[in-house]
């Protein structure tokens, strides 16, 4: 009994221990930038910490936050609406597929973070250009799982869709659709990680909310344990946004 | 004599291998009354599924026609159920949804949502897996799942009932309680069901008609009527005698195909 508590403790305890060491690198490596002085004390977890929970008592963080949050939001509906569809058609026709793929692939190449200058150019400042390249960074995990499991798909479950006579939307909402849901929420998990990781960036052209223009903020306000109190936040929403997606699709998975 | 339901005229039917072609079945024809239970036995590979699939409108033969209601047959139609060889539940849905799927279609007659779940708790009951409906398929063992997917059939109501080794993975007692129930069913609905198996004694429990089939590409070797009530647990003396018959005919079938085969090797040596 007790080995079994033991054994499903350890990895828990061995990331602890991971974090501990990346807290001790980070706290040893600010030793030799002690020429830095004033400044490099502001580097220090100490710093940050105390940074962080004076921020956390802040209601203007949490506007950020949620700011982050509705577009990473807007960018995977949008993602969803466009990759979903898409994906069915690739998934269903090798016409489509062998028509769409090197496309793709080569788009998919791009980080969108390229495309900054031209979408503000057309779409203008503000959140519009963010949502474009949100949902256009998102879009290729989603596009290629739901086809792929369209692909998967048993035929089997078709022919007896076939055999009962049911139209192509029904065969759509009651067999395709819920026969790939599982592509489709590993598309969503890779997705969430492709989004925050652009989000930042995004962030950082002509907006004045969100986690990224934070961090722009700090700087100009030579804010350096704020800036990396908002480094150490970005990474635990981040990893609290994947574990969100991790367990959704384990709870479906089990069913 | 009433026109039959269903009817196959002279189906020739076969499979593109590699560069070659695989004929499976030649010149099949037989017809289905309402009421009447037909089986049809052969040995594995000999083309029962395919036939099935031709019969249900899911395939189409390369020669030859089927006619449901004297109307050419070339879809599925809603009055036709095909149990599967193998049960094909849908792993998202659980028992019941799953005898229940396919109901609200709208190729299906309209009912009202009370009525359709009348429908599936009656078929659940007659197959005997109430007590599971709220189970999923992967917790259902390989009997069940076949009781499942013939619960999905009778739910439905068809005129013609098509099923390919419906009780294969099932012990004697439920597959005597499932023959029961089968005959009970044609009784009352008077549905026509083709029925599949590779086991003699239930086609000699279950039919009017036994055709067997043979050879490669396959025919109908032979076809034999078996005019006795059911239960037939009382007339086991005749119904041995038919079955050293059919043992007989498919014995001689399988000898002839082997030697047919060697032959055809020292043709090619
Ligand atoms: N989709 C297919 N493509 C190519 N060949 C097929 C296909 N389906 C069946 N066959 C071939 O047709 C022949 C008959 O297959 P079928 O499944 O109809 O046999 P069966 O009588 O149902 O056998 P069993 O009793 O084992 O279920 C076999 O030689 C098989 O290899
Ligand atoms: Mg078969």
């Amino acid at each position: 009994m007790t080995r079994i508590i033991r054994q499903a403790a350890l990895p828990w305890l061995l990331g602890g221990v991971g974090i501990l060491t990346l807290l001790l690198f980070w706290w040893a490596w600010l030793g030799p930038l002690d020429g830095l002085g004033r400044l490099g004390n502001l580097f220090t977890p100490q710093a940050t910490l105390a940074s962080l929970t004076e921020l956390l008592r802040r209601a203007e963080l949490y506007e950020h936050i949620a700011a982050s949050l509705q577009r990473v939001l807007v960018g995977l509906g949008l993602a969803l609406l466009l990759g979903i569809p898409l994906g069915l058609l690739v998934g269903a026709s090798h016409y489509v597929e062998w028509a769409t793929t090197p496309v793709f692939q080569f788009l998919r190449m791009i980080s969108p973070l390229s495309w900054m200058p031209i979408a503000v150019m057309v779409l203008g400042v503000g959140n519009k250009p963010i949502y474009f390249l949100l949902a256009f960074a998102a879009v290729w995990p989603i596009l290629l799982n739901t086809a792929s499991g369209v692909k998967q798909l048993d035929p089997r479950w078709l022919q007896l869709t076939r055999s009962l006579s049911a139209t192509r939307r029904e065969l759509l909402f009651q067999v395709i659709l819920p026969g790939i849901f599982g592509n489709i929420l590993t598309g969503v998990r890779l997705a969430i990680g492709i989004l925050w990781i652009i989000l930042v960036p995004c962030e950082m052209l002509g907006v004045s909310s969100g986690l990224g223009y934070y961090i722009l903020d700090t700087r100009d306000r030579l804010a350096y344990s704020e800036l990396m109190a908002m480094v150490v936040l970005i990474g635990f929403l981040g990893f609290f946004l994947d574990a969100l997606a991790r367990i959704a699709y384990r709870r479906w998975a089990k069913g | 004599m009433t026109s039959p339901v269903l009817e196959a005229n002279n189906l020739m039917l076969g499979y593109a291998d590699g560069a070659g072609w695989n004929p499976v079945l030649e010149d099949f024809s037989t017809s289905l009354q309402a009421g009447e239970i037909v089986t049809v036995l052969g040995p594995s590979g000999v083309g029962k599924s395919s036939l099935l699939r031709v019969l249900g409108g899911l395939q189409s033969p390369q020669r030859g026609d089927v006619t449901l209601f004297n109307q050419p047959h070339k879809k599925p139609h809603p009055r036709v159920a095909v149990a599967f060889q193998d049960p094909c539940l849908l792993p998202w849905l659980n028992l019941e949804q799953n005898v229940g799927f396919g109901l609200n279609f709208a190729s299906q007659p309209v009912h009202s949502t009370a009525q359709r779940k009348e429908k599936v708790a009656h078929a659940l009951e007659a197959v005997g897996l109430t007590h599971a409906r709220r189970r999923y398929p992967k917790e259902l063992s390989g009997g069940m799942a076949q009781r499942t997917a013939l619960a999905r059939c009778l739910a439905r109501e068809p005129s013609v009932l098509l099923l390919d080794e419906p009780f294969g993975a099932l012990d004697e007692v439920t597959r005597g309680e499932m023959q029961a129930l089968l005959i009970d069913i044609v009784k009352a609905r008077h549905t026509a069901v083709l029925l599949i198996t590779h086991d003699i004694d239930e086609a000699l429990q279950l039919s009017q008609r036994v055709l067997l089939l043979g050879g490669a590409p396959a025919t109908t070797l032979n076809e034999w009527s078996i005019d006795l009530p059911y239960p037939r647990d009382d007339h086991i003396e005749a119904l041995g005698l038919l079955r050293i018959d059919i043992l007989k005919t498919l014995r001689h079938s399988s000898r002839k195909v082997t030697n047919d085969l060697i032959k055809g090797d020292l043709a090619c040596a």
